[in-house]
């Protein structure tokens, strides 16, 4: 009975073409899933669909020039991406950075980097089923956003960090708006545990679920959340400190067996760092009336060449600056974290179903304009 | 005072006395009363989904702090009726490879199988389209048909997520069914009837006499084997929007769709409503001291609570996975669904 039942049933494997346009591929990645069924045998990522040249660019530009584009290489934080190119070229030139600058640097890229994790947060809620952690997270984005606009009067792409400092002072309302933040955000940080961490449905999606081991986390150049959820304790502000990060004390959340629980783990943990970090640097505060050093009107670097990286949100982020000793830089190359993490999402996915895979994508929480630039 | 029965029987009253004067044989006034149940049905549903659409953005907005729909009428009370219009006004399409005939029929059984089980629903005292002696039976089989106008979506649409998602939601709901059907019955042993009506009667005057106490196990079982039923949050992977796009409705669009979405909301409110018919008492009051509020008007108030239950459960958890659904369903809901029949059995056994 059954063996005639099988001559007469055709079984066969189908592609999926997962994007462009998808709800849950957070932009326009494409991914070829080859699918027996529910599972995912084979799975390409298809990148480009967002190149814009960036690097090019940054050759027709000078140092000053570049810098708005930065904000577009990560844009869900652009503060980091601003100092990266901040911190590089300063690195080159051997700019002085004004004390206070160095402290209003941390605070916004440390409040750029919980803005970040929420945008995280919710879209990964949101690829698991749960809605309203979404909304949640975007309604404590929202002030986050409201504390860069009353200081640089910009909302997604900042242009707040320059090169020798930062471009102006913070208002003087921002200080206490911003500890009201901190305060209220460690509970906020609280109730997403209560929604989310503690959920036996949330658990059973994420404990065990694309697992990535450190060797091979390693060798695909994953960085930030992704290679600590695989214990590794792994982070620039630590590691190669930069700014002002050697004063302040924080930890280094890490994960124990790399799967999607450890890392949405991580980031959790990252939140309360970056609040402890925020903290430690309003209390430095120096005073000062100059944020930003006198530099010349045509920025020309030494010839030469820099690598400086830092620890963005999603992971490192660098820049690799040749100078010839013009104005505009001769040759750069960004090394964004995205990229590398992307790699780690085929060996993670492929055995498993398709929720998984959403589930994966979600929790490596890449970006796609930093992945093509 | 505000008890629908008694208006309904003198109008019954009045209307067979006239045929009876004028000669016109009795089975006119049948058929007459039929297709007059049926229309008022039909009434209840349209308004029924009007507001049930509005309350759950309005449930979910409350619960994700926001304030929802507030242009449309007082607090958006109209912004259904506003949905409603513009998808009749939208080009119904369908895709060139698809195949047609499903295709157009797919969301008239999806709407046609939520409709049927509410002639059997007992909205209140002497409130109910049809008494039938196997209710319970007619409910289950009919709310099963919802399986196949998701399959036939899914088929015709001839897309690849819509197949997949119709292939999910026939694994689901049939799975689903069994422990559903077997929680039911302890009810069912319980009032010694198949008939809704004579369930509702045997569970009565006073509030402990409820089928829930008995069977808090079966309500349990019940609810949460008709979440999956009725593709709600977090059984909702039929349309799983993360992994499916929309899943087997993905090509649908305009008044088909919108069928797809009454229908939906028709589930959700009789899931809810069979759950108050056999367990938590239907139309009858907590005691006999409320019963000047009408019978209609507890039920009504009752069901809705188990749909705003449903809402609730929906915005708050994140979405199941189709093996840890399947899992869920045959390794824990049906062993424990036969201990609750077992021990009901026994417990009738011993009492009676």
């Amino acid at each position: 009975m059954m063996e005639t039942l099988k001559e007469h049933l055709r079984e066969e494997e189908f592609l999926i073409n997962m994007g462009p346009q998808h709800p849950s591929t957070h932009g326009v990645l494409r991914l070829v899933l080859r699918m027996e069924g529910e599972f995912i045998r084979e799975l390409t990522p298809h990148v480009g669909y967002l190149h814009r040249s960036i690097e090019k660019i940054a050759e027709n530009r000078t140092y000053n020039q570049f810098m708005p584009y930065t904000d577009r290489i990560d844009y869900c934080a652009s503060m980091p991406s601003n100092l990266a190119w901040a911190v590089a070229v300063e690195k080159l030139g051997g700019i002085e950075v004004p004390e206070r600058a160095e402290y209003l640097r941390v605070i916004m890229v440390e409040l750029n980097r919980i803005a970040s994790h929420l945008i995280w947060l919710g879209t990964m809620s949101l690829d698991l089923g749960a809605v309203t952690p979404f909304l949640y997270a975007f309604r404590e984005r929202e002030w986050v956003l409201d504390l860069f606009e009353m200081t640089c009067g910009q909302r997604l792409t900042y242009h707040y960090i320059r090169i020798g400092g930062v471009s102006r002072d913070i208002p003087p309302e921002f200080e206490k708006s911003c500890r009201e933040f901190i305060k209220d955000f460690r509970h906020k940080v609280d109730d997403y545990e209560a929604i989310l961490t503690e959920n036996p449905i949330f658990l059973g999606r994420t404990k065990g679920i694309g697992i990535l081991p450190l060797d091979l986390a390693e060798n695909l150049g994953a960085s930030g959340p992704t290679i600590r959820g695989s214990n590794y304790a792994w982070d620039i502000r630590k590691a190669e400190p930069y700014s002002i990060y050697n004063r302040i004390n924080f930890d280094i959340p890490t994960g124990k067996n790399g799967d999607v629980w450890d890392r949405y783990m991580v980031r959790i943990q990252e939140f309360r760092q970056s609040c402890r970090i925020i903290e430690q640097a309003l209390d430095g505060l120096p005073q000062s009336d100059t944020v930003r050093s006198k530099l010349p009107a045509v920025l020309r670097l030494p010839a030469g060449e820099v690598f400086s990286r830092i620890e963005a949100p999603r992971g490192e982020m660098g820049y690799y600056i040749v100078s010839d000793g013009e104005k505009k830089p001769y040759r750069v190359k960004i090394r964004t974290a995205s990229y590398g993490n992307l790699q780690c999402l085929a060996p993670m996915a492929i055995g498993l179903k398709i929720a998984d895979l959403v589930a994966i994508f979600g929790s490596i929480d890449v970006i796609l304009p930093e992945v093509d630039r | 005072m505000f008890e629908l029965d008694g208006l309904l029987m003198r109008l019954h009253q009045a209307l067979s006395n006239w045929f009876v004067a004028h000669g016109v044989p009795a089975v006119w006034l049948d058929i007459l009363i039929m297709v007059f149940a049926a229309l008022v049905l039909i009434a209840f549903l349209a308004l029924s989904v009007l507001f049930l659409v509005w309350w759950e953005r309005k449930v979910s907005a409350h619960i994700q702090d926001r304030l929802g729909p507030m242009r449309t009428g007082p607090h958006g009370i109209l912004q259904t009726l506003a949905d409603g219009i513009k998808l009749l006004q939208k080009e119904d399409i369908v895709p060139d490879v698809a195949d047609k005939k499903v295709y157009f029929w797919a969301p008239v059984v999806a709407f046609v199988a939520a409709y049927l089980a509410y002639i059997v629903i007992p909205f209140g005292k002497g409130l109910v389209a049809r008494d039938l002696n196997i209710g319970v039976v007619y409910i289950v089989a009919i709310t099963s048909f919802t399986v196949i106008s998701l399959l036939m979506a899914g088929w015709a649409s001839n897309n690849k997520y819509a197949l997949l998602g119709g292939m999910r939601s026939a694994a689901q709901i049939v799975s689903y069914e069994v422990p559903l059907t077997i929680s039911l019955l302890g009810s069912v042993m319980l009032a010694g009837s198949l008939s809704m009506v004579d369930i509702v009667e045997a569970q009565g005057p006073y509030f402990w006499r409820w089928y829930c106490f008995p069977q808090i196990l079966g309500l349990g079982i019940y609810f949460v084997a008709a979440t999956a039923e009725a593709n709600r949050t977090p059984f909702d992977l039929p349309e799983a929007e993360q992994e499916l796009v929309a899943g087997f409705n993905v090509e649908y669009s305009g008044m088909k769709f919108a069928m797809f979405f009454l229908a939906e909301f028709i589930n959700m409110f009789t899931i809810s409503a069979i759950a108050t018919t056999l367990f938590l008492g239907g139309w009858q009051p907590p005691l006999p001291g409320l019963a000047f509020i009408p019978s209609w008007i507890w039920f009504l108030g009752k069901t809705l609570f188990l749909v705003f239950v449903l809402m609730w459960f929906r915005w708050t958890y994140p979405r199941l996975r189709v093996d840890q659904l399947m899992n869920f369903a045959w390794k824990f809901l049906l062993p424990l669904s036969f201990a609750n029949l077992i021990l009901t059995g026994i417990g009738v056994y011993l009492l009676k």
